[in-house]
């Protein structure tokens, strides 16, 4: 049988998830139907078995429940002491997780996994705790009962008519190791029950007859045995995956559970869930806003967000869609998603409302393509309670971020019911002017017009007082009995009806065009922001920019106090030294950062993780490491609680990070260039002292020992020989050194530089002066234009550098070969060029030979150490020049170094007419 | 010759440059004094009447520009500096403070001897007549007294200043002469920091006097410090 390929991007996703599995601790759950199965118990006999076996465990919490053979077990074992935590008066005994991750040891042991902590504690749940602890490489042991599991949660809740608060998500669940399943029968158990052997007696009757019924008890079991037989079963098929023996699924099952307004969003997400384990399918549950449900009171849409939370502790992925419609947004979403399925909640609207107002099911159903529709049905016709304008205006207004008594004041809406009255009243002088030349049904237009402008540019309010008014107007003066309210004619009735309906319409209709336009110019302007900020990052050169940026731009977008919380030199977050700015965050909790620093989990503020503090803390990850911890302290909190602003914020601190990361790996590369080049110099430094320099060394030491001890048998001609080598010798040591000494002296910029306007000519003319002996056997000629300015230059350090270039390209010539000198003036410059006729340079070499230490052969006999064209180099560049060499056109290299000309002082021009010398006229 | 007597006084710390001028100078027939402190050297010059005093410009006790300065207080013969390389800024002050010439460490026995017997010959020359009326160096005569300038037999027509500059070169002929010196001579005391006059009409003179004025013979540069004019 052919095997087939597995998939690669399975077989990826497995490796990683191994590769993770092999860093985090390994999890065991101890899993039972009920309490008192025994679950401690076994744990504890595992537990006894490996300590026996050398392993290295700890019991973080447990409770023996004052069960005697439980207690027996624990003998032996060391136990963490707990955290005891005051609550209100009374003593609580909490799991000490800080002082679990400090003592490491291999295994830990920790009961009841789903407990809920204390408040004050950094996780609300054991369970993440537990989290933690594998995260830091330490294995568990835990136990859990079954109706603790989230998804199980309602359908047991209706079973038994108990519902748990202490949920743990499936997710979680099902990334155990290793589950053990701790059976008993029910009978059995409510043997040792009545026994005493679970709970002590009076607790016992109480938990009797109220739990642990026998039919519950059975049910309990089932539930049990199932999710158990289940994990076999995906571990089963992970297996079968993994070998590819078959492939699984033609194509993967993509459920999306759509969450609508209503209350039954809990009910929709269980069921997805339990849809989606069936056919092993990834979902999403996903909330489309539309600008109408923006306006919900903040109580309705922290409910639906609770849904989204519940639905992402189920395993599933979530996201809030804005769309001005619900079905186009939600087909759209799950086309993208690949989805296979998209689940809804049977419609609310029934009957006639259906009918008129339309269900989202209908048009869904509509436009559906290539995806199976599954509609759940309600136990409970919960409905959307009626909220007040008034609220959902508040609520738009505090999502807009406009400040809520300005927008409501009544103040700003006087003057609009004054221009309402006044466009309704000049739209009855129209209608007076034309009225006996037109019926009265036509008039009722020019009003209406009136009422349409009112509606469109003040709102609903206005719009309702200018279609009463204009009612009231027509009707007093066009409608007989003329000057009277009183109505002879029932048909007008209809015509107020129209036009008190077109108002409102239209009022209706442009507030929420209008809402629409602001949102979305909202989102507009935080886009931009976003830009603005990552164009700002982009050219930062620091890090201390990078965050005063970051810090400015999160302060002024989110209406907080921002800090960005860098680690120190030691690694640990702390404050940042520099002074703040505007929008800086004082007083940031350092524990929360420095938590999420290790962990890389945004906690604080309306997260999993200590979510009664104050701000909130975001991990800056960037792509390649954690660069720090973004915490923000919102001036208004419920702010940060929308999920967008916090996905918005999300994002922010993820340009930060890249941006953080990226002018730090700069710092880095240049830090390291750095350090190979001093390395190199270094090294480059040591080779010429001691080659370099021993050598001239050993030749005077050898020749001049032999000119003391063998001086009566030398004869005169071998004694000048030495003396001369002697002197030769030494000569070279001392340029040797005086190059040294120059280099270092430029380096350090200790040298000033003595600037004067000096005329070229007169420092050629010194140089040549000086090295008339070096360049005896090279012929050299120098052509300076007349009209060459002064140049402010320091005459010795040019003459120094005009000589060495000569000295080189004495060195580097054949004897006879000419050395030409000569000038040129640029425009702002006046170049210098140094030129032979020698063997040149070899390609490529042109810049290196400015390097310090560069020489073109390595081991040549030829004097110095390769620091002439650096000086050189060093010299220009003090007088802001340039250097440059290159081959010239017949052979030969030529040297051109280029300094700014400048604007030589003004000298009076001396008349020679008078003649101060020479022969008397 | 004049040097066949001449006593010279030596002060200098270092032993080693002690003895190598004692052996370098001992072929020639001087009468050498050593000091090793500024005190000592200024003792031994007022005792022994030198013709001709070096001076290292690193000594242990007092600065060698002070030795140069005290000395000019009362010693009109030739003071010659030694000096370490890279410190133009001590030369000049020593040169400034009186100083005729100055050699560079390290340098040869006979480039000092050289230094040593122009010195001296300018000296003894000084001492002479009144100051020679008429120098000649190279196919150039310049005769002060008749303010006259000639070159290869015929006249040379400078300007005011660059006569000024030319005529203080040649009364201070074969003397290193500091830009300072030159500026206040010619231009006076108030225009000592313009040098790029000094440097200006340097370059015209060359141009007129020299026949390689980009490789001059006679009218030298001493870069940093100033001007020499070198006859033979």
């Amino acid at each position: 049988m052919e095997s087939e390929r597995p998939d690669p991007d399975q077989l990826l996703a497995e490796v990683k998830a191994a590769a993770a599995r092999a860093e985090r601790g390994r999890l065991k759950i101890f899993f039972g139907a009920s309490a008192g199965v025994g679950k401690t118990f076994s744990m504890l006999a595992a537990a006894q078995a490996l300590r026996r076996g050398g392993t290295d465990v700890v019991v973080g919490l447990l409770e023996t429940h004052g069960r005697a053979e439980t207690a027996a077990l624990l003998e032996g074992l060391e136990l963490l002491p707990p955290l005891m935590l005051d609550v209100r008066g009374t003593l609580i005994k909490e799991f000490d997780l800080d002082a679990a991750l400090k003592r490491r040891p291999t295994l830990l042991l920790v009961d009841e996994l789903a407990h809920t902590n204390v408040p004050g504690a950094r996780h609300p749940k054991r369970w993440q705790d537990v989290d933690e602890l594998l995260a830091a490489g330490i294995d568990v042991y835990t136990t859990l009962n079954v109706q603790h599991i989230e998804s199980l949660n309602d359908v047991i809740g209706q079973i038994t008519g108990i519902h748990v608060n202490e949920t743990l998500p499936d997710t979680f669940f099902e990334t155990a190791d290793e589950v053990e399943l701790i059976d008993l029968s029910p009978d059995e158990l409510l043997k040792r029950m009545r026994e005493g052997k679970v709970y002590v007696p009076q607790q016992a009757e109480r938990a009797l007859a109220n739990f642990f019924k026998k039919g519950n008890l059975i049910a309990l079991r089932e539930m049990a045995l199932r999710q158990t037989a289940d994990r076999v079963d995906a571990q089963m098929r992970e297996y079968r995956d993994e070998k590819a023996i078959v492939p699984v699924w033609a194509a993967g099952e993509r459920l999306v559970v759509a969450i609508g307004p209503d209350r039954r969003g809990e009910q929709l997400v269980r069921a997805a869930k339990r849809l989606a384990d069936s056919v092993d399918a990834q979902w999403h549950a996903v909330y489309v806003e539309t600008p109408h449900l923006l306006r919900l009171p903040q109580v309705e849409r922290n409910r639906i967000l609770g849904y989204l939370r519940l639905a992402e502790q189920l395993g599933a992925e979530t996201a809030v869609l804005s769309a001005p419609t619900v079905a186009e947004e939600l087909l759209a979403f799950a086309h993208d998603q690949n989805a296979t399925r998209l689940m809804m909640g049977k419609p609310t609207r029934t009957g006639w409302r259906r009918w008129l107002l339309g269900s989202v099911i209908d048009a869904v159903t509509v436009r559906l393509r290539g995806l199976d529709l599954q509609l759940v049905g309600d136990p409970d016709r919960g409905r959307l309670g009626g909220a007040g304008f008034a609220d959902q205006l508040a609520r738009t207004k505090a999502y807009l971020g406009i400040d809520q008594s300005k927008a409501v004041s009544p103040k700003v809406r006087w003057p609009a019911y004054a221009a309402a009255a006044a466009i309704c009243a000049l739209a009855t002088a129209l209608a007076w002017l034309l009225f006996g030349r037109f019926e009265a049904t036509n008039l009722v237009m020019v009003n209406l017009c009136g009422v349409l402008l009112v509606a469109y540019r003040y709102g609903r309010g206005p719009a309702i007082a200018a279609s009463v008014l204009s009612v009231a107007l027509f009707d007093f003066l066009f409608v007989a009995p003329y000057y009277s309210f009183a109505i002879s004619d029932t048909q007008y009735l209809l015509t107020f009806a129209v036009m008190l309906l077109v108002g409102l319409t239209i009022s209706s209709l442009t507030a929420s065009i209008r809402l629409q336009a602001r949102v979305a110019q909202h989102r507009q302007a935080r886009t931009e922001a976003l830009y603005t900020m990552t164009r700002e990052l982009s050219r930062a050169g620091g890090l201390d920019e990078v965050v005063m940026i970051a810090v400015q731009h999160v302060a002024r977008v989110f209406e907080a106090q921002a800090v960005v919380l860098i680690p120190n030199a030691a690694g640990t977050i702390s404050y940042p030294r520099a002074g703040g700015i505007y929008g800086s965050y004082h007083g940031a909790d350092l524990g929360i950062a420095r938590w999420v620093f290790a962990n890389r989990v945004v906690a604080g503020l309306g997260t999993n993780t200590l979510p009664g503090a104050e701000a909130l803390y975001l991990p800056l990850a960037a792509a390649h490491k954690l660069v720090g911890v973004l915490a923000v302290l919102p001036s208004r909190r419920e702010r940060l609680l929308i999920p967008e602003q916090r996905h918005l914020l999300e994002t922010f601190a993820g340009q930060i990070a890249a941006a953080a990361e990226r002018v730090l790996l700069a710092a880095d590369a240049a830090k390291l260039a750095r350090q190979a080049e001093t390395e190199s110099l270094r090294n480059s430094l040591l080779n010429a002292i001691s080659h370099d320099l021993r050598t001239p060394l050993a030749v005077l030491v050898g020749a001049s020992s032999s000119l003391i001890t063998d001086d009566d048998r030398l004869s005169d001609a071998a004694r000048r020989e030495l003396a001369a080598t002697v002197h030769d010798e030494a000569t070279r040591m001392t340029a040797l050194v005086n190059n040294l000494l120059d280099m270092a002296r430029l380096e350090s910029g200790a040298i000033a530089l003595a600037r004067e306007w000096t005329p070229l000519e007169e420092i050629v003319g010194s140089v040549l002066g000086r090295l008339r002996e070096a360049l005896v056997a090279h012929p050299v000629k120098v052509s300076l234009p007349p009209d060459l300015p002064l140049l402010n230059v320091d005459a010795v350090l040019l003459g120094q550098l005009l000589a060495n270039l000569l000295e080189n390209a004495a060195k580097y010539t054949p004897n006879g070969t000419p050395i030409e000198i000569s000038a040129q003036v640029l425009p702002g410059r006046v170049a210098v060029d140094v030129a032979d006729r020698g063997p040149g340079i070899p390609a490529g070499e042109e810049t290196k030979l400015f390097d310090k230490f560069y020489r073109l052969q390595r081991e040549a006999a030829q004097s110095g150490v390769g620091l002439g064209l650096a000086i050189c180099k060093a010299i220009v560049a003090a007088h802001g020049g340039t250097i440059s060499a290159a081959n010239r056109l017949g052979g030969g290299a030529l040297f051109r170094f280029e300094l700014p000309a400048g604007e030589p002082p003004r000298m009076e021009p001396e008349a020679e007419t008078r003649v101060a010398t020479g022969a008397a006229p | 010759m004049s040097a066949s007597s001449s006593t010279l006084v030596v002060i200098e710390d270092d032993p080693q440059i002690r003895r190598f001028l004692r052996s370098g100078l001992s072929a020639e027939p001087f009468r050498i004094f050593e000091a090793e402190t500024g005190r000592a050297g200024l003792v031994e010059a007022a005792t022994r009447k030198p013709d001709l005093v070096i001076v290292d410009l690193g000594l242990p006790d007092i600065d060698g520009v002070e030795v140069v300065a005290e000395l000019r207080e009362w010693y009109t013969r030739p003071i010659i500096i030694l000096s370490a390389r890279s410190n133009e800024q001590e030369k000049i002050k020593a040169l400034d403070a009186g100083a005729d010439d100055y050699l560079t460490k390290p340098f040869g026995i006979g480039e000092l001897l050289a230094r040593i017997r122009a010195a001296l010959r300018r000296a003894a020359r000084d001492a002479g007549v009144a100051a020679e009326d008429a120098i000649e160096f190279g196919e150039v005569r310049v005769d002060l007294a008749a303010r006259r300038v000639q070159r290869a037999g015929s006249d040379v027509h400078l300007t005011p200043n660059e006569y000024r500059l030319l005529a203080a070169l040649v009364r201070h002929a074969g003397k290193v002469c500091t830009h300072r010196q030159l500026l206040a001579d010619v231009w006076g005391p108030s225009h000592v920091e313009h040098g790029h006059y000094l440097r200006i009409y340097m370059a015209q003179l060359r141009h007129k006097l020299e026949v390689d004025p980009t490789n001059p013979r006679f009218l030298r540069t001493e870069a940093g410090v100033g001007y020499r004019l070198l006859v033979d």
